[in-house]
C-alpha cells in the first residue's frame, strides 16, 4: 500500500490539489477565496500534466546538443523529456490567466454593484 | 481556394473579430455591417462546404499542411457540416437582430460586444471543425470565456450569475481537461481519427475508464444536464436579449454535438454501448431532465427564466435519446439538435422584442400582446407550437423520431417522459396565449379593443430575423426527409 502511494506520489499531489482548490469553489462563501480555489484545481491540473512528461533516469531537454549532423544524443528518444505536454500547458495557462481575468473583472463589477464580496450578503441584498 | 474554404470559416470571423474594435473606435456605425459581414462569407463557406460534403464525403484539412497525428486536423464530416450550417446561420440571425436591442440595452458598449460576439461564433465553429482533442478543449475554453463576458453586461444580478457560471464552466472545462491528459497517457495521441484506432486494444484498460467519466461529467455541467443545471436559468435569464439570443440555442447544442462525438467517434459503440452501463443512464437522466425542466417551467413567473427550464427539458430530450442508442434515436437526436437550435433562437429573440418594446419580460407583460405586435405573436405561436409538436412544424418530427426509438427498445419511460414534456408545454404556452389575447379580463379588451393605434409592432431589424426563424421552422417541417436522407442518414454512427 505505502510502496502504492510512493511509487505514483505525483499523481497523488496533484489530486490532493485539486481537491483543495474544489473544497474553496464549493465550500467559501467569499468570492476572491473562490477564484483562488479555481486557480489551484486548475494549477493542479497543469502539475498532472508536467509530471506525466517526466522519464525515469537521465532525461534531458531536448535539445540538439551538437547540432547539424552530431544530433545523436537527442536522437535516442529516452534520452529526453516528452516536451508535447509542456506546449499543451502553455496554451492551458494562457486560458486559465484569461479565465482569472474574467472572473476578476466580475467580481468587481459585483462589489461596485453591492458593496461586498461575500455572496450570502449579496443574495440578501438582491431580495 | 476551393481547398482552404474550411478553415475560411473559422479565420474570417476571427480577423474580423480582432479588427472590431479598431474600427469601432474610428466609427461606431461601421461595426454593425462589418459583423454582418463577417458573418455572411462565413456562413456562405459553411454552405458550400456541407455543399461538398454531400457530394463528395469527409474533409480534411491539415492546418500548415503538418499531417496528423502530429499536427492539427480539421475534419468535417456530415454530422459537422450541418452543425457548422447551423451555427452560422443562427450568429448571422441574431447579429441582425441584435442592433436595436443593444442600442437600448448597452449603450455604449456595443463595439466591445460585437467583438466578443465574433469570438464566441468562432469557439462555436472551432468546437465542431476541429479533429483534435486538445484543440477542441482551447475552442470550448474560447466559447465559455467569452459567454461569461456577454453575460455578465446584462440586467442587474447578471454579473453574479455569470460568476457562478464561471465556477461551474470551469469546472467542467478542467475535467473534460483531465480526460484529455488521461486519453494522452493511454495512446500518446491527441487527435481523434487516430485515438479511435488505438483506443480499442485498450478499452479494459482503467485509465479510459476514468476518462470517459471525466469526459461525460465535464461535458454534462457544460451542457446543463439535469442535476447539474443550476447556472443555466439565471445566466440566461439576467444576459442581454442578443447574448442570450446566440448563447441558448448555441451552447447546449454544441455541447451535445461533442458528447455525440466523444461517445461514437473518440470511443466506438462497442465500448460506449456495449462495456459501459452507461446508455442505460443517460435514458434516465433524460428523463429526469425532461420532468424536472417541465416541472420547474411550470412554476416561472418570468417568461425567459420559463425558456431557460424548456431549454433543460430539450437536452434531457437528446441525451436521453442519445442514451436509447439505437439509429432511429440518434437521428431523431441529430434532427432535434437543428431543431432545437432554431426553436430556442425563435422563442429567446421573441422575448428580446418583448422586453425591447415592453422593458420587462414578465408572463404578465404579454397582456394583449396578440393586438399590439401581430407579427412577432405569429411568430411566437409557430415556434411554440413546434415546442410542443405540432405536425408541420419541425419540433414534430424528431420528436417523433425519439419515441419510435424508445419504442424499438421497448422503453417506454421514455416515452411517457417525453408526452409528459409536451402536455406540460401546451399547458405552458396556451397560458400565454390566453394572457396575449387578454382572456382573462374581458372588460378592459372591450376598451382597447378597436383601437388601431395601439399597434407597436418590433423594429425591422428585430422582427425580420425573427420571421425568418419560424418560416425555417415550418419549412425544416415539410423539407425534414430531405436533410435526413442528404445529411443526417450519414452522420448516424453505426450501432
Amino acid at each position: 500500500m505505502f510502496d502504492f502511494i510512493i511509487s505514483k506520489y505525483n499523481y497523488w499531489f496533484y489530486i490532493i490539489l485539486m481537491m483543495i482548490g474544489f473544497y474553496a469553489m464549493i465550500g467559501k462563501r467569499n468570492l476572491v477565496k473562490k477564484i483562488i480555489g479555481m486557480n489551484i484545481f486548475q494549477t493542479a491540473i497543469i502539475l498532472f500534466y508536467v509530471s506525466i512528461a517526466c522519464k525515469k533516469g537521465a532525461a534531458t531537454l531536448p535539445i540538439l546538443e551538437h547540432a547539424h549532423g552530431h544530433g545523436e544524443h537527442a536522437i535516442e528518444v529516452s534520452s529526453y523529456l516528452n516536451p508535447l505536454p509542456h506546449v499543451l500547458m502553455l496554451t492551458a495557462i494562457v486560458v486559465m490567466v484569461a479565465t482569472l481575468g474574467v472572473a476578476l473583472a466580475i467580481v468587481i463589477k459585483i462589489y461596485r454593484r453591492y458593496g461586498t464580496l461575500e455572496e450570502d450578503e449579496i443574495i440578501e441584498a438582491m431580495r | 481556394m476551393i481547398d482552404q474554404l474550411p478553415v475560411f470559416i473559422i479565420v474570417i470571423p476571427l480577423i474580423f473579430a480582432f479588427i472590431t474594435p479598431l474600427l469601432g473606435w474610428w466609427k461606431e456605425k461601421l461595426c454593425y455591417p462589418w459583423v454582418l459581414l463577417s458573418l455572411s462569407l462565413s456562413t456562405l463557406c459553411s454552405v458550400f462546404v456541407l455543399n461538398r460534403v454531400i457530394n463528395t464525403g469527409t474533409i480534411h484539412y491539415y492546418l500548415g499542411s503538418w499531417t496528423p497525428p502530429w499536427g492539427i486536423e480539421y475534419v468535417i464530416d456530415h454530422l459537422n457540416a450541418l452543425m457548422l450550417v447551423i451555427i452560422s446561420v443562427t450568429a448571422l440571425l441574431v447579429a441582425i437582430y441584435s442592433k436595436k436591442s443593444l442600442e437600448q440595452e448597452i449603450p455604449g458598449k456595443i463595439v466591445y460586444f460585437y467583438t466578443i460576439f465574433l469570438l464566441q461564433v468562432v469557439g462555436f465553429l472551432g468546437i465542431v471543425i476541429t479533429g483534435d482533442m486538445f484543440n477542441l478543449y482551447v475552442f470550448l475554453e474560447i466559447t465559455s470565456l467569452t459567454g461569461y463576458a456577454l453575460i455578465a453586461v446584462g440586467e442587474d444580478g447578471a454579473p453574479l450569475a455569470s460568476f457562478r457560471y464561471i465556477i461551474m464552466g470551469t469546472v467542467g472545462a478542467c475535467f473534460y481537461l483531465l480526460a484529455v491528459g488521461y486519453l494522452y497517457i493511454a495512446t500518446g495521441s491527441l487527435n481523434i481519427a487516430d485515438l479511435a484506432r488505438l483506443l480499442p486494444n485498450i478499452y479494459s484498460s482503467k485509465v479510459i475508464l476514468v476518462a470517459f467519466a471525466f469526459f461525460f461529467v465535464g461535458i454534462a455541467i457544460k451542457m446543463a444536464l439535469f442535476p447539474l443545471h443550476v447556472w443555466l436559468p439565471d445566466a440566461y435569464t439576467r444576459a442581454p436579449s442578443a447574448a442570450s439570443a446566440l448563447i441558448a440555442p448555441l451552447m447546449t447544442k454544441v455541447s451535445v454535438y461533442v458528447m455525440i462525438r466523444i461517445m461514437f467517434t473518440v470511443f466506438k459503440p462497442s465500448f460506449t454501448i456495449d462495456m459501459l452501463p452507461i446508455a442505460d443512464i443517460m435514458v434516465w437522466l433524460g428523463i429526469f431532465a425532461i420532468i424536472a425542466g417541465a416541472v420547474m417551467a411550470l412554476a416561472q413567473t418570468d417568461f425567459k427564466r420559463m425558456l431557460c427550464y424548456i431549454v433543460i427539458a430539450e437536452i434531457g430530450y437528446m441525451v436521453g435519446g442519445t442514451g436509447l442508442a439505437n439509429s432511429i434515436a440518434i437521428k431523431g437526436v441529430i434532427l432535434h439538435i437543428l431543431n432545437d437550435a432554431i426553436m430556442t433562437l425563435g422563442l429567446f429573440t421573441v422575448a428580446g422584442i418583448v422586453s425591447y418594446q415592453l422593458r420587462g419580460h414578465k408572463l404578465s407583460d404579454f397582456k394583449d400582446l396578440f393586438k399590439k405586435m401581430p407579427f412577432t405573436m405569429a411568430a411566437f405561436v409557430v415556434t411554440a407550437l413546434s415546442i410542443i409538436g405540432v405536425p408541420p412544424t419541425c419540433g414534430f418530427f424528431s420528436k417523433w423520431y425519439l419515441i419510435q426509438g424508445a419504442v424499438t427498445v421497448h422503453c417506454w419511460a421514455f416515452v411517457a417522459a417525453l408526452l409528459f414534456s409536451s402536455l406540460v408545454n401546451i399547458i405552458l404556452f396556451f397560458r400565454i396565449f390566453e394572457i396575449g389575447y387578454g382572456f382573462h379580463e374581458p372588460g378592459e379588451v372591450h376598451v382597447h379593443g378597436g383601437e388601431k393605434a395601439f399597434i407597436m409592432e418590433a423594429p425591422m431589424t428585430m422582427l425580420i430575423p425573427t420571421i425568418i426563424t419560424a418560416l425555417c421552422i415550418i419549412l425544416i417541417g415539410i423539407y425534414n426527409q430531405l436533410i435526413i436522407t442528404n445529411i443526417i442518414r450519414f452522420a448516424v454512427p453505426e450501432l
